[in-house]
Formats: C-alpha cells, sequence, structure tokens
C-alpha cells in the first residue's frame, strides 16, 4: 500500500516534470527541422516561471467562473494523467480509476476551459469555444470509441490491465487494434491543438482554437493552462505508449532496478513520439476549418469500425 | 507614354467620370491640394491629368460614378478639405477624429469581429471588422489610415533631397519604387536625360527589390497556413538577397539609392560579385520549394478556391500588380506605358485568371523566375559611364506610374522656380487593392482571411501617405 503510494506520487511528480521539457523538445527540433536554430530545450520553464512571477490581468467582464477555470483544468488534466501508468503499472489510482474516467477528466477540463472563454464576451473566446466544441463533438466519441475497442479485448478498461493484457501472449495482430492506434493518434493530435487541426505557434488570431479561448489569460492563470496542456500532450503520449508499445512498463513489487529501468524506456518513449509529432507537423499544412469534420469525423468511423470487426471476428 | 494635363471645369470633370464608369478609361489616382483638385486617368495608351479649381472647396463627386475613386475622395476631404458634396460616402477616412459608423450587415444570428488595429504579429496598423455568422464572413470592411505621416503636407516646400528622401519612405518595402517612381517624375518636370548606366542600375535595384519582397511573400502565405519550411526557407533567400542589396548599396533595403538624376553611387565590384552568387543560388533552391509548394496537398487544400477575386472587378478597379495579374488584368507598368530600360530587355508578364490564392502565389512564382532572367540580363549588359546627373532648377510638371512589387506606383510632381517640390503626390497601388479585399473575402470563412491577407499584401503606410 505503502510502496503504491510512493509510486503514484513519483509517477505523478515524473509527468509534472517532464511535460514541459516535451514541449520544449518537440518546439527546438521543429524550428531544427526548417532550419532555424530554436529556442533552448528549458524554455518552458522558464516561461512558465516568468508568467507565474507575473501579476494577473483581469477583463472587467470576467466572473468567478473565468478565475477557477485554470485552476480545475489544471487539477482536473493532473489527475488524468495520473491514471495513466506512465513507467510501473499498480498505482493507486489505478483501482479507483480508468480510461473512461480519463475521458471524463479530459472532458470536465475541456467544458471549463470553453466556459471560461465564453465568459469574458470576447468574439475571440467566443470563436475559440465554438470551434473546440465542435472539434469535441467529434474527438470525444471517437476516443470513446477506442476505449469500447481496447476494453473488449483485453476485457477490463483499466489501463494496467490493458497494458498487462497487450504485453501478453494472446494479442497477435488484429485489424482492430491497427484501427484504434489510427483513431487515438487522430484523437491525440486534435485533442492537443497540433497541426493540422490547430497550430499552437501561430499569432493569427483569427485561425487559433485553443489559443484564442484562452486569449484574455494572464499571468499565473496562463502558466496553470499551459501546464495543462503540456501535461495533456504527455499524457495522451503515454496513453498511446503503455496500450501500443507496452514494454519496459514496471510491474508492481518488482525491485528499484525494474522501476529505473521503466523510466528509462518511458524516456525514450517519449523522445520517440516527440520526434514523430515534430516530423508530423512539419510536413503538413494547416486544414481548413470546416474540415475539421472529415479528419476527426474519419477517427470516429475507425474507432467504430475496430469495435464492430471485434464482434465480426469473434463469430467468425 | 504620351501625357496631357489640363485644367478643367467642371462638366469635363465628370464627363471623365461617366468615361470611367463605362470601363474606357481607368484611374491612376485622385488627389488635392487647397483649392485645387487632381485626377490622374489612364485612357487609350495616354495619362491624362485634369485639374480642376474648386471654388468654396466643393467638387463633384467621382465615387458616385466609379467606386474605386470613393476612398480617395474621402481621403482628399480629410488632408485638404475638397468636398466631393454629392458622394454617396462621406465618412472620414485617412482621419480619425469622433465615432467611426461602420456599415450595416442585417440578418439572423450575425455577429461582429473586430481585430486591430494592433496586431499579434509584427505588422502594420489597420483595423478590420468582421460581420460573420459563425465561421461565414458576411461582410468585411476596413478601417486604415492608422500609419499617416503626413507624406503630401511634408513634400509641399521641401529640397529636392529631402523630398526624395520622403518619397523613399513612404512604403519601406518598396522603398526602391517609390524613389524610382519620384526620380523620373522630376526628370520629366526639369527635362533631364539620366545617364544609360544609372537607368539600368535603377531597374537591377528595382528588380532585387521585386525579388526580396516575393521571396518573403511566398513564405509568409505558406506560414499562414502553418506549413514554416516554407517560411523558412524564404526568409533565407531573402536574407540572401537583401544581403547582396547592402553590397551593392550599402543599405539592405537599398533606401535612397535611387535618387533624382541617376543613382547615388556606381556598383562596387563585390556588389556585382553578391548579385552574382545571389542569382546562381536561387536558380538551384527556388525550383525546389516551387516543387514542394506544388506537391503538398494539405498547402494547395488552403490555398486553391480561397478568397477569389473576380475578373470584372479586378479590371474596374484596375487593380495592379499580382492582384489583378492574378484575376485576369494583363498589366505591368513595365511594358504599359514602359520605360527604360526594360524596353530593351526580354521579360514577360505572367497572367492566370482563377483569381484565387493560389494564383496570386502562383504569379509571384512566375514574377520571381522573370525577375532573375531580367537580374542577368541587367548584369550582362550594364552600360559604362557617368551613374547620375545634375537637376537643373526651373518649374515644371512630371508623372511616372513604375512598377513595384506589388503594382503601379504613381508619382506626380509640380516644382517651383527655386528647384524644390512646390506640390508631389504618390499613389499606392494598395489604394485600388485594398478594397477587393474586402470582396474577395466575402462568403470565405473567418479562419481564411489571415491566409487571403497575406496573398493581397496592401501597404498600410503606402495607403496610409
Amino acid at each position: 500500500m505503502m510502496a503504491d503510494l510512493f509510486v503514484q506520487f513519483c509517477e505523478m511528480l515524473v509527468v509534472l516534470g517532464l511535460a514541459p521539457l516535451l514541449a520544449g523538445y518537440v518546439r527546438t527540433l521543429k524550428a531544427r527541422l526548417v532550419g532555424r536554430r530554436g529556442p533552448p530545450l528549458l524554455q518552458p520553464y522558464r516561461d512558465l516561471l516568468r508568467l507565474i512571477r507575473k501579476e494577473v490581468v483581469l477583463a472587467d467582464s470576467a466572473s468567478w467562473l473565468f478565475r477557477a477555470a485554470p485552476y480545475i483544468v489544471f487539477a482536473a488534466t493532473w489527475v488524468a494523467a495520473a491514471l495513466v501508468p506512465t513507467f510501473a503499472t499498480g498505482l493507486l489510482f489505478n483501482y479507483a480509476a480508468d480510461m473512461i474516467a480519463i475521458v471524463a477528466l479530459l472532458a470536465s477540463a475541456r467544458f471549463m476551459l470553453a466556459l471560461a472563454g465564453l465568459d469574458v464576451g470576447t468574439s475571440f473566446g467566443g470563436i475559440g469555444s465554438s470551434r473546440e466544441m465542435m472539434i469535441a463533438s467529434l474527438a470525444e466519441p471517437a476516443m470513446v470509441m477506442v476505449v469500447f475497442t481496447l476494453s473488449l479485448l483485453a476485457g477490463s478498461t483499466q489501463l494496467s490491465s490493458i497494458a498487462a493484457f497487450m504485453q501478453g501472449p494472446g494479442v497477435g495482430l488484429r485489424v482492430s487494434l491497427a484501427m484504434a492506434l489510427v483513431a487515438l493518434i487522430m484523437v491525440a493530435i486534435a485533442e492537443n491543438a497540433r497541426i493540422p487541426v490547430d497550430n499552437p505557434a501561430t499569432h493569427l488570431e483569427l485561425t487559433m482554437v485553443h489559443e484564442a479561448m484562452i486569449i484574455e489569460y494572464s499571468g499565473r492563470h496562463l502558466a496553470l493552462i499551459e501546464l495543462a496542456s503540456f501535461v495533456k500532450l504527455l499524457l495522451y503520449i503515454s496513453i498511446i505508449g503503455c496500450v501500443f508499445a507496452p514494454w519496459g512498463i514496471a510491474v508492481a513489487g518488482q525491485g528499484l532496478e525494474a522501476y529505473l529501468v521503466g523510466l528509462a524506456v518511458y524516456v525514450v518513449k517519449l523522445a520517440v513520439a516527440g520526434l514523430l509529432l515534430a516530423l508530423f507537423e512539419t510536413a503538413i499544412a494547416k486544414m481548413r476549418v470546416f474540415r475539421y469534420s472529415d479528419f476527426l469525423g474519419s477517427a470516429l468511423m475507425l474507432g467504430v469500425l475496430a469495435t464492430l470487426l471485434l464482434f465480426v471476428s469473434r463469430i467468425a | 507614354m504620351t501625357w496631357n494635363s489640363t485644367t478643367v471645369d467642371a462638366q469635363a470633370w465628370i464627363a471623365a467620370g461617366e468615361r470611367l464608369r463605362a470601363g474606357d478609361a481607368h484611374l491612376v489616382s485622385l488627389w488635392g491640394e487647397p483649392g485645387l483638385a487632381h485626377m490622374a486617368v489612364a485612357e487609350s495608351s495616354e495619362l491624362r491629368l485634369f485639374h480642376l479649381p474648386c471654388t468654396a472647396n466643393r467638387l463633384p463627386s467621382i465615387g458616385r460614378l466609379h467606386a474605386p475613386a470613393i476612398r480617395l475622395e474621402r481621403a482628399m476631404r480629410d488632408l485638404f478639405g475638397l468636398d466631393a458634396h454629392d458622394a454617396a460616402d462621406r465618412r472620414p477616412w485617412l482621419s480619425h477624429g469622433g465615432t467611426y459608423p461602420f456599415l450595416p450587415a442585417e440578418g439572423e444570428s450575425l455577429h461582429q469581429i473586430a481585430v486591430g488595429p494592433v496586431h499579434a504579429g509584427i505588422i502594420e496598423p489597420g483595423h478590420f471588422r468582421f460581420t460573420a455568422n459563425g465561421e461565414a464572413v458576411v461582410r468585411l470592411e476596413q478601417r486604415l489610415g492608422y500609419a499617416h505621416k503626413g507624406i503630401d503636407a511634408l513634400m509641399a516646400g521641401a529640397g529636392l533631397d529631402r523630398a526624395a528622401r520622403l518619397a523613399g519612405r513612404v512604403s519601406g518595402d518598396s522603398t526602391v519604387a517609390y524613389a524610382l517612381a519620384f526620380s523620373q517624375a522630376i526628370e520629366m518636370a526639369s527635362a533631364v536625360q539620366v545617364p544609360p548606366r544609372a537607368v539600368w542600375l535603377r531597374a537591377l535595384f528595382a528588380e532585387l527589390e521585386r525579388l526580396a519582397n516575393h521571396f518573403g511573400d511566398i513564405g509568409a502565405v505558406c506560414n499562414d497556413a502553418s506549413f514554416t519550411i516554407m517560411h523558412a526557407s524564404f526568409g533565407f533567400l531573402r536574407e540572401k538577397v537583401l544581403r547582396a542589396a547592402q553590397a551593392c548599396t550599402g543599405q539592405r533595403l537599398m533606401m535612397d539609392a535611387v535618387v533624382p538624376g541617376g543613382v547615388r553611387s556606381d556598383l562596387p565590384a563585390e556588389g556585382i560579385e553578391g548579385v552574382r552568387a545571389l542569382i546562381a543560388m536561387a536558380r538551384s533552391q527556388f525550383p525546389r520549394l516551387v516543387d514542394v509548394y506544388e506537391n503538398t496537398a494539405s498547402l494547395k487544400d488552403r490555398t486553391v478556391g480561397t478568397g477569389i477575386l473576380s475578373e470584372s472587378l479586378a479590371r474596374q478597379f484596375g487593380a495592379g500588380g499580382y492582384v489583378g495579374r492574378a484575376s485576369g488584368r494583363s498589366f505591368d507598368a513595365r511594358r504599359d506605358p514602359g520605360y527604360a530600360p526594360y524596353d530593351e530587355l526580354d521579360f514577360q508578364v505572367p497572367v492566370v485568371h482563377a483569381g484565387d490564392v493560389n494564383a496570386r502565389v502562383w504569379i509571384r512564382i512566375q514574377e520571381v523566375e522573370q525577375s532573375l532572367s531580367l537580374v542577368e540580363q541587367i548584369l550582362r549588359r550594364l552600360p559604362p559611364g557617368a551613374t547620375s546627373t545634375a537637376v537643373p532648377n526651373g518649374s515644371g510638371e512630371g508623372s511616372a506610374r513604375v512598377e513595384a512589387f506589388r503594382g503601379d506606383v504613381f508619382a506626380w510632381v509640380r516644382t517651383g522656380a527655386d528647384g524644390g517640390v512646390e506640390r508631389a503626390h504618390l499613389r499606392d497601388p494598395s489604394w485600388f487593392q485594398w478594397p477587393l479585399l474586402e470582396a474577395a473575402i466575402e462568403g470565405n470563412i473567418v479562419a481564411d482571411f489571415p491566409l487571403c491577407n497575406k496573398s493581397f499584401n496592401c501597404s498600410y503606410s503606402g495607403h496610409d501617405l
């Protein structure tokens, strides 16, 4: 019990500590890929520190909701991240929550952010919130379908069990899994406001989605939201890693050595995923706003097909 | 090109407006000075200047007959108090005193989005008021004038040196074109023959400026579709052009390199070497980048079919540069009216008819190829000799049209007996492109505006004077 609590605690700190580094790493890679020197790797930490030190400027029309949203968003995202076995399974919280809880926590965070975007009453907040909801209305069902596929296969909605199942001999090559992986990656791209759905680096107000929602935030509020979005990117990569590349994850009860190996393997997984993300983002232009539904609609279809195929193959 | 300059009465003024409305002529510019209104009209390969004395500061409106004149008339009222009394739109334009009533848009669930004048990127100031239905733009209205510097008033009474420097600072990215237009107008007013070497060097500078801006624009359009690799690559090419320009003139943007009577200084040997190296590098890298642009489906998906400008509007407004040429208007001031040394150079004026963002990028790509070839021809045939001649004092009137990268810059001057500038007027191509942007964005989605705007890339500073 105490060991579980300790591992859980370490895991939460690792997630929080690594998330800005991952963001900085992707930024640096993207800069290098187009031939620029790019910001230093640790720049996101400095940015967060700078924002925390700055005063908060609030719009006159902002209500309590606007002030509360950053804390809720950050807390929900961090807890969601705590449920994902990153380098070790057997986390304390894992027994209480599962993948559906992760989806729900992230949806709550998004809901709060969209409300906050509307709360101030500026046109950009409204544009951002409406676009975000358009994305969410397709991304969330797609995510749920992916969860269905995985849990039907593994017989559990808990990520630890799914990871254990995926490492086991009973998996084999399945079309459903491939479809679920593609759907999950598409959802992850949309959820994390990456190119081609959104551009995290743009200065063009009219094209923003996530950045438009939070355009009125400043100081520590902005720092929390930024950190939450870093954690969210890490979370999605961790989910993909623990389900589709579950190697090296330490299992509860193993020695310290296994945990250290697990951590090292996890960092390597993040590095590979970050590189793939940077390559993908460099090779593609942002899509038109009205193409979101095509993009996420195909993610949803893949999720549905993955679930259906499971039943079909079981009958056969 | 032939030109005639006449003082006219109200009837002739209106008659010119009727010919503009009928499409027999196109408006080159409309401007004023205290008590006197001026209009330049291009009519059957002739530039006609009309001067209308205004009693009690009133004049009949041209904008009522020919829409492209509306903003020019509003600016004229703001700057000189000359009132086009029967105009439909009598709101101020460059003047920002008092509240400004935007045009209404009515319908269910419409909302307004206000952007600017201060933007998030490092660009010039301007306000855009969108009325949108969800994502679809119902109306865009621009509010400009934030970069007003009072060029007309500063020019009045300025000495020739100071006036030339001012002309080169109307719009910094087109400084060579402006200085060239102003210098040609001065040279026409004082009947000076510029030495051949200076004429050719001016063309070299102008083509380098065109290259730098087109490189920058192509990359920037791609960047607005979040395709950063093109932005970085074209930024690199643009930087190389600017360094070659520095080697040629000692200044990256080539400010004050062109002066009335010639060019300020001859080309140093390292300047020629720099330009040769630049051309060789651009020749090897540019086609590869064009291939990337052509073969990236996600990028083409953004540019093709976005922000279509109709051919009839481009023709009506006499849109110059890539805006006009992407919408079927075959006009280039280097060819018609044409000026030295382009009559001796071999180049094409690309024209396409699609009118979308992709067409405007494509015109730029083809113009880059033309400019590379022009620079090579100029370097090969650069005549020896003096690079400037003295401009004698004396009063006169002159005008010029010069092709800047955006389109034709029009310059008009009237010099005094002391050789200084009595009155001068510089008209940026953007005057006839800004209104078209409002039309091109209609029916598009809000999120595509930055892309359309960048493909027009109108000048704020040049327009706000």
